[in-house]
């Protein structure tokens, strides 16, 4: 197949499910938002639990139905697990949102905050990956 | 109903990610290493789904509630400041040191791999975080 076409059929799935929760439940789809919130404890929780629960669901159940095999797994170190896993919980909760809320969303709504985000994380994500394999040497 | 339609939500952003690739951290660091071996495939995840977001959104922006008759709850914050930057700035640098923004890692979950996990205790850790130095 085209290689671009899983990755756009992906993105308009992902972009169907924004508009779906945006019209049913008057909800932003973004997902650092949605996880902070159930994991915080905010009140009319039931529904980001749920969504979260679907989100951990949807790939198996793709992967399942559709017989294609799960992504090779990460060959990199636990430790850069954590020290990613800790920048991006930071920066997404400081910075309000993360690819799908800025992202998808926030560009959806035509928000220019946004938009300075969008453009902001896709700069510091291409300048680490950069860093990392060009400067570094590293994987 | 809200309940189900969230999970039937999530079902399908789930799907949308791991069928776009964004669940696997190889495809997305080779999409970042644009001045390397650039994979431009994930360009067309973005696109995609901001390309229905941008059309469908426009329209249902204008309601004042949800077809489930919730207030409409759209973000009020127009601020272009720093911490909106060093937010963004930080969460960048993170997702070129392993791969994974928040909803793949979340999606990854299932693929039941321990640095997967390890990646979402971190990153609820650092949400922890931030909430604490936010309301310093």
């Amino acid at each position: 197949m085209f290689a671009y076409t899983t990755p756009l059929i992906g993105g308009l799935l992902i972009g169907l499910s924004a508009v779906a929760l945006l019209l049913f439940l008057g909800r932003i789809a973004g997902i650092s938002g949605i996880v902070w919130g159930a994991v915080s404890g905010q009140p009319d929780n039931a529904w980001r639990w749920l969504f979260v629960v679907g989100l951990l669901a949807g790939p198996l159940l793709y992967h399942t139905v559709a017989a294609v095999p799960h992504p090779t797994a990460s060959a990199l170190p636990w430790w850069q697990a954590v020290l990613g896993g800790l920048l991006v919980g930071f920066g997404t909760k400081l910075g309000s949102g993360c690819t799908s809320g800025h992202g998808v969303c926030g560009i959806g709504r035509l928000s220019p905050r946004s938009l300075v985000a969008t453009i902001t994380f896709m700069a510091t994500g291409i300048g680490t990956v950069y860093i990392i394999r060009h400067i570094l040497g590293g994987v | 109903m809200k309940g189900l339609t969230a999970l039937l939500c999530g079902i399908l952003f789930g799907i949308g990610l791991a069928v776009s690739g964004m669940t696997d951290t190889a495809k997305v660091l080779g999409f970042l290493d644009l001045f390397g071996s650039w994979v431009p495939d994930l360009v067309f995840v973005m696109g995609g789904a901001v390309c229905v977001t941008l059309v469908a959104f426009r329209f249902i922006m204008k309601r004042d509630r949800s077809l489930l008759g919730e207030l409409m709850s759209l973000p009020s914050n127009t601020a272009i400041d720093g911490r909106l930057l060093a937010g963004a700035a930080i969460f960048g640098i993170g997702w070129g040191v392993y791969g994974y923004c928040p909803g793949p890692a979340i999606s990854a979950l299932g693929y039941l791999e321990t640095n997967t996990a390890i990646f979402v205790v971190a990153m609820l850790v650092g949400m922890a975080l931030a909430n604490r130095v936010g309301r310093a």
